[in-house]
Formats: C-alpha cells, structure tokens, sequence
C-alpha cells in the first residue's frame, strides 16, 4: 500500500512541479474559449430555456478541461517515462499493477479536477448560476476523468514516440471532445449528426456533467452515468489486462 | 542455505534471437559474482528476467528464495538493481528520488539511511540538486543510492562503472566492497575484465544465450590463463613448430607467447633468435581474465 500511496504523491508531485504547464495552461484556453465564443454567441444562441449561452459554456468547457487533462496526464507521464528510461524505477519495486493503475488514474482525475476548478473559478466573473445537483458534477468529472485517464494509460503505453501519442489525442481525443456538445447543444443539430453524437461517449460526459447545473440536458443522466460507468469499466478491464501481460512494460 | 539467487532452465526468445537458451545457474549468499560475455550474450535479459524487467519463455528464477513470479513482492524486496543505462527523473532531486524509492518499497522513515548513502557515495553536497544537473559518473554513482535505498541483500551492478572516472570508479568499488564484507550478495556484470578478476570470487561466462563457463576467478586463471612474453621484432621471422605451439597471437611489430614457467622465457628467447629474429623490445604479462574471456569465448 506504502508503494501505490508513494506512487500516486509522485505522480501528483510530477504535474505540480511544471504546474504553469500542467495546470494554469489549459484554465487559460479554456477562459480564452470562454471570452470569444461567449462575446460572439451570446446573443445568438440559448441552448436551454432560461440558460444563456455563456452559462451554458461554462459546464462543457470544464467538463473539457478535466477530460483532456486527465488524458494527458497519465500518457505523458508514460510515455515520458518509457522514453527517458526512468520506468525501470517504478517496475522494479514491488508494486502491483492495480497498484500502478490505481495510482495513475487517481493522479490523472486530480490534475483533471484540479483544472476544472481553476475553469469554473476563472469563469465566475463572467456568469452566474446556481449548482442544481452538484453529485452528478461530481460523478461525471471522476468517472469521465477515469475513462480518459485509462485512456492515456494505454496510449502512454502503446505509444513509442511522442508522434504517436500527439496523433492519438489529437485524431482522437481531441474532435470527440470538440464534437461532444461542449460548445453547442445537440439539439441545435440536424437529426442525423444528433445520432452521430450518442456513438461519442464524450457528449454523454459533457451533457450529464451539464445536467449537474441545470438541471437540464439533452439526455437523461442516467442514461448518460450508464454510458460513461460502462466505458469507464471496459476500458479499465482492458488496461489491466495490458498491464498484468507487461505489455510493452515488461519484455 | 538458501541460494542468493537460484536460476533453473531459463530460455527467453525475443523473435528470430535466443537471448537465453537454457541458463541454471545458483548463487550463494555473501558471494560477489561476476557475469561476463560479449554483447548480445544475454547478460542483461538474464538480470531483466530475475528483476521481473523481462518474462522467461520457460524456467525459474528465484531471489532469496522467492520465486519472481509467484512472489514477486518479496523477491523484489531482496533485490537492488543498478541498471545498465544512464536513466534518471528529471522533476526530482537526488534526495527527492531516494525518499520516492524509499516508498515503491514500502519504507516510510528512510533519512538516516538515505544520508549514509549518499555520503559513501560522495553525494552529500548534491543531494539537493536536480537529477539533470549532475555529471555522468554522479548519475551513476545516484543509480547505485537508488538500488540500495531498501538495503536489499542482493545486489545487481550491470555495467555499473561505464562512464565512471577512474577516481570515481575506485571510491565505488571501495564501497561495494563493504557492502559485500557486510553480508550482500554482489552480482556483477562489466566489460572492465580486470574489474572482474579483480573483485569477483567466482564467474560465469555467457555465449548466445547459454552459460560456456562457470568456476571460481582462481581457476578460471589457472585452467585458461598463462603468462605471457611479449616481443618487439626489428623484421618478422618464421617460427619452428616448436615455438609456434607457444605462441599466443601477433600483435604490432612483434608476438606474444604464452608459458607457464619462468625458466621457459630463456628458451622462447634463444628460438626467436635461432629463427633469425632481432628483439627490439620485449615486456613480461601475469595471466589475466582478458585471456581467459577470450580463449573462452573463441572455444565456444
């Protein structure tokens, strides 16, 4: 227990020695998005009755904060690591690989948090709302900082280079989390890109999250919890099985 | 006693290469072991797979006892690996990543150690200063506080002087030493041949994969080492067979004999100049591993 606790403040410690990068640099593009996209659709755009378009920004670009971190932080960790040669200091000791995943992923969800936090405080200036249920805020930003931190644990690991990884979040990652609703809502879709949406797991994150201030969304969030528990759980059970085979960890 | 380590039928295949092709091979406590062969011999596949680093096709390998599957913890509890390259975390400071490995293994209040390592092994002034910060043989000499921070009582050193100074390396030795003296079992891979006679009591030599040779450094000498007689010659000459038999292998501007006793030099002197040779220079070589590896590894 000693090893994964020692793991995990590592790991912690790693993203908050370049906090600047890690953590203060994507609060500043999402406040950036927050700015131009709330300026220039205000008046033009009301997703949810009673909503205005800023306010209704501010969930989905948090919900995208936490995300695209949690995802970052797990494969860059990796994949840096495995290229300077300093993982050998982690797979020698006696660490389990549920010790390692568990370690991974909880430090992946906190720096997601911890960036979603920064969003929300940084956009409070410009908005106002009430929190309408504020346990699904928190069931979506650790489930879906899960989903995408296992995401990175295999993307960390099944990545050689960084070229690899730089295509799998940004042929990935990054257009689902674009076309998941953050900035629109589905509804505003034609029907058959609406249908396209419920095959991205993403729109389920980002609209169940959402649904946590409003009260509202596109679909029901339990439904949304489902989808999201679902893909959280197969992809765990897919990056244990990598780790337990030593896959690309151990030869 | 239960072996140090206790190696059984190991066979690892990475595609079309054997890297291991069979190796049993046991251990005692309190040993300092070496592990030669060229590269490619399979000398850090064998240390990967008792580290857990690397997975064998087929065999055991244990560490204390512990099997490094079965009981992975308590094996990896046994064992300090110092690795072959130079890798390092650049977030963190010397002291940082000593107190982070102190924790994977589970040791919470781990100071008073950590200081005395880092003091004999001359890192006390940069305990405070970022991994990158430090030279080549710091780095190193860091790698080796890393895998005695749990006081394993086996240690594994893979080519642990490479890039090390010749002041740095003897003040590692010195150290290794006392741990050795102290009780740890040392296995030791390098291409420093001397090194290895030098420091190790027994040596196993492997060749693609399987172990050629396995004995005390003693008779390792004895059996394949002579002492050598090195002659610079003014032209080259045509040996008798007599002589040629004596002879070890050209070398620039001269030949190198091997014989076993003192007496023995006269006579190889006298044949060079019966053969019409004229010496120029000649110098005189105690039987060393470097024979031994070589007459070894062209054997097999």
């Amino acid at each position: 227990m000693e090893g994964f606790k020692t793991l995990l403040y590592k790991e912690c410690l790693r993203f908050w020695k370049v906090g600047f990068q890690t953590v203060l640099s994507p609060v500043l593009t999402a406040v950036l998005y927050l700015l131009i996209f709330g300026h220039v659709l205000e008046d033009h755009v009301q997703p949810f009755p009673g909503v205005n378009y800023t306010a209704f920004l501010v969930p989905g670009l948090v919900m995208m904060t936490v995300l695209q971190n949690a995802f970052a932080n797990s494969s860059s960790s990796l994949i840096q690591s495995k290229i300077t040669g300093n993982i050998v200091f982690v797979l020698l000791p006696p660490i389990s690989y549920r010790e390692f995943y568990a370690a991974y992923v909880i430090a992946a969800v906190l720096r997601g948090a911890m960036c979603g936090a920064g969003v929300l405080l940084a956009a409070l200036p410009f908005v106002s709302f009430d929190i309408a249920q504020p346990g699904w805020i928190l069931a979506f930003t650790l489930l879906g900082g899960a989903f995408l931190a296992s995401l990175g644990v295999i993307a960390g690991i099944w990545a050689d280079k960084f070229d690899q990884l730089a295509a799998f979040q940004n042929f990935l990652i990054m257009p689902l989390t674009m076309l998941s609703g953050v900035f629109y809502s589905i509804h505003s879709l034609p029907a058959f890109w609406q249908g396209v949406s419920h095959f991205n797991p993403f729109f389920f994150m980002i609209d169940g999250f959402r649904y946590g201030f409003f009260g509202v969304s596109d679909v029901s969030p339990w439904t949304s919890i489902g989808v999201v528990l679902t893909c959280f759980v197969v992809l765990a059970v897919v990056t244990l099985q990598m780790l337990a085979r030593g896959y690309k960890l151990r030869a | 006693m239960t072996p140090a380590i206790r190696i059984a039928g190991v066979t690892k295949r990475f595609r079309s290469l054997q890297a291991l092709a069979g190796v049993d091979l046991e251990v005692a406590q309190g040993e300092f072991f070496g592990l030669l062969g060229p590269n490619g011999a399979g000398k850090t596949t064998l240390i990967s797979s008792l580290s857990g680093l690397a997975r064998p096709d087929s065999g055991t390998l244990e560490v204390m006892g512990h099997d490094v599957v079965r009981d992975y913890r308590a094996a990896r509890m046994a064992l300090g690996v110092v690795p072959q390259e130079l890798v390092f975390d650049p977030f963190f400071s010397v002291r940082e990543m000593l107190v982070l490995q102190s924790g994977y293994f589970g040791l919470k209040k781990n100071d008073d150690w950590i200081d005395e390592i880092l003091h004999h092994l001359d890192l006390t002034t940069k305990a405070n200063a970022n991994m990158r910060m430090l030279s080549g043989g710091m780095k190193r000499r860091a790698l080796v506080a890393q895998a005695l921070v749990h006081r394993p009582p086996v240690i594994v050193l893979d080519e642990p002087t490479a890039g090390v100074d010749v002041e740095l390396r003897q003040g590692l030795w010195t150290f290794i030493r006392k741990l050795n003296q102290d009780g740890h079992t040392i296995v030791l891979t390098t291409h420093y041949l001397e090194e290895a006679e030098t420091l190790c009591g027994r040596i196993a030599m492997l060749k693609a994969g399987r172990i050629v040779a396995l004995d005390t450094t003693a008779n390792l000498l004895q059996r394949f080492a002579s002492h050598t007689l090195q002659v610079k010659l003014a032209a080259p000459v045509t040996l008798p067979p007599l002589l040629a038999a004596k002879l070890l292998r050209e070398v620039a501007g001269g030949l190198e004999f091997g014989f076993e006793h003192f007496d023995d030099v006269a006579d190889i002197l006298a044949g060079v100049r019966a053969a019409g040779g004229s010496i120029v220079d000649m110098a005189l070589g105690k039987p060393d591993m470097e024979q031994v590896f070589v007459g070894i590894m062209n054997q097999n």
